[in-house]
């Protein structure tokens, strides 16, 4: 009997591993068996020509400037103001504090909200706010939509942290402020695998940038100008009757996640480089 | 169980002499460094720490025993306020440190602190290099002058006995040591803020044999400068190295003396039953 149960756990297990790595590989396959004929130089050197997205010539510079800009927009929002909050949460506030708990209980409900929301939400502070739809709207969005998955998962990493590190500091005559500051380099690698999941859930959001972002043939040079996005370039061509535009969308595709890659390894290299003395 | 003010003095012979009065404590409390008075512990509605009234005397090491979940560490604990972190600690009565009531009202936390140099448990080096972890303490008290810097991480690399071991490599990650050589870091670290006192909660008991040796000489060479409070598990240690014993049990001091006189003869039953390893 207990070896049947052993071996239906074990089928049972195999088979959802399976299942993931078949949906992975079809997906990455479907992206790549479309995208990589269509996948040439013109698309990152160049811009949308006319008529690009009835397959004249061109490429997705454009969007694809656009996309690092913003993302790496809101995360620097997004860090100078995650860091503290965890900080505080974890250090300054009691561990059994009121208002901590319900900081995360928010944390948590914000980090479901579905990223049309905030595009929404985002839209109508910029009226508000007489903002027209520009790079910094959307930075400011896209920073909102990270915010919480950023936090959230600093916080959960900051949780970890032994009583140890805290106590030395203090105990050597730290001031609290001198104690946060190692404990972060400490955290460092915590805190970029917070930012890598933020750079992931923000880059490839289309619906924050829909409305607040708008779209545009070309590279923004201010804060206050359109940017076009990866993620809203791939719907456009997508959304073209010609098979070739349809295929550019999945070479853009293709775009977007080698830039998902670039951006990790860099932050794992990165971060192995600031933490070499990390406990 | 215990004389309502049970207190220690340090008498010529450098031999403790149990008392209740209280005309010989004022004349001879220049000479005591710690001094505890009426203090209570109180961790949410747990009395931890009962009405322990004691004197540490100074420049000799002193030994805090007792079964698990006495209070020991609680104790060490007030003395540089490391419960000021724990809203749910409540503490009453006074810890005069150099004749000071550090949890008077104008008192810094800082310099309190500054003032003892913990050795932990387990030892916990900095995120940072072997060299940046002795220099941590006086960077954050205020020293910028490199040249200073750098003779302070020398001279306590060299007290603990690290320096000849590492000098190769000061600029490396710390966690790449031994846990013997870690703990000797941590020492060398608490040292460099240049404190009055050391406080070491179990400080061994993580470590191998031979590290323990070595910190154990460590203790003892530095008890010619420095007051030395120790929390242990082993009746051995505090056999090898103590001064003074202090036996706590439940909260209270049960007995303090000097060690020889502690562990050849005792007087409460309770130490006897400990002793002879009744209960542990």
């Amino acid at each position: 009997m207990k070896i049947l149960e052993e071996k239906i756990f074990k089928v049972i297990m195999i088979c959802a591993a399976m299942i993931i790595l078949g949906v992975l590989v079809y997906i990455i396959g479907t992206v790549f068996y479309r995208g990589l004929p269509a996948l040439n130089l013109d698309m990152i050197t160049k811009l949308p020509g006319g008529g690009f997205y009835l397959g004249k010539e061109g490429g997705v510079l454009n969007a694809i400037v656009g996309s690092i800009y913003i993302i790496i927009g809101s995360l620097i929002i997004s860090i100078l103001i995650s860091v503290p909050l965890v900080m505080y949460v974890n250090f300054y506030l009691p561990p059994k504090s009121v208002f901590a708990s319900s900081i995360r209980f928010s944390l948590d409900i914000l980090f479901g909200i579905p990223s049309i929301v905030y595009g929404a939400f985002g839209f109508a502070l910029m009226i508000y706010l007489g903002i027209r739809a520009s790079l910094l709207g959307g930075i400011l969005t896209v920073a909102m939509l990270i915010m919480p998955i950023m936090m959230r998962s600093f916080d959960e990493i900051t949780r970890l942290l032994s009583h140890d590190l805290p106590d030395a500091l203090l105990s050597l005559g730290a001031t609290k402020y001198e104690m946060v500051k190692v404990i972060v380099r400490q955290l460092m690698p915590g805190l970029i695998t917070a930012i890598l999941l933020a750079i992931g859930r923000g880059i490839g959001d289309a619906a924050t940038v829909l409305f607040t972002t708008g779209y545009t043939d070309n590279i923004p040079a201010s804060l206050n100008q359109p940017a076009a996005t990866l993620p809203l370039s791939i719907f456009f061509q997508l959304g073209s009757p010609v098979e070739e535009v349809q295929n550019r969308a999945y070479a853009s595709a293709i775009i977007l996640t080698i830039i998902i890659l670039i951006l990790s390894f860099s932050a794992r290299y990165f971060s192995s480089k600031f933490t070499k003395n990390k406990i | 169980m215990i004389p309502a003010n049970q207190i220690l003095i340090k008498s010529n012979q450098n031999s403790f002499i149990e008392m209740n009065n209280e005309i010989i404590l004022k004349k001879l409390i220049v000479n005591q460094s710690i001094r505890i008075e009426n203090l209570d512990v109180y961790i949410e509605d747990q009395h931890i720490l009962k009405d322990i009234n004691l004197t540490i005397p100074e420049k000799s090491i002193t030994c805090i025993i007792g079964p698990s979940g006495c209070g020991k560490s609680t104790f060490l604990k007030t003395l540089n306020r490391m419960h000021d972190e724990s809203p749910e600690v409540k503490i009453s009565g006074k810890v005069f440190v150099d004749e000071e009531n550090i949890y008077g009202q104008h008192v810094n936390v800082i310099d309190t602190r500054k003032k003892m140099g913990l050795l932990a448990q387990r030892p916990c080096p900095l995120p940072m290099s072997i060299y940046e972890n002795v220099a941590y303490g006086p960077r954050i008290h205020g020293i910028k002058k490199r040249k200073a810097i750098n003779q302070t991480v020398i001279q306590y690399l060299q007290y603990v006995g690290l320096w000849e071991e590492v000098r190769d490599r000061v600029r490396t990650s710390a966690t790449r040591l031994s846990i013997g050589q870690q703990q000797r870091l941590c020492l060398a670290r608490g040292l460099a803020i240049e404190p009055e006192y050391i406080l070491g909660d179990e400080a061994t008991s993580a470590l191998d044999p031979l590290s323990t040796k070595k910190i154990e000489e460590l203790f003892v060479k530095l008890k010619e400068k420095y007051t030395i409070i120790l929390v242990t598990h082993t009746l051995r240690q505090a056999k090898r190295i103590a001064d003074h014993i202090i036996f706590m049990y439940m909260g209270k001091i049960i007995e303090s003396g000097s060690t020889d006189e502690f562990f050849n003869n005792p007087k409460k039953q309770l130490t006897k039953d400990y002793l002879s390893g009744s209960f542990s």
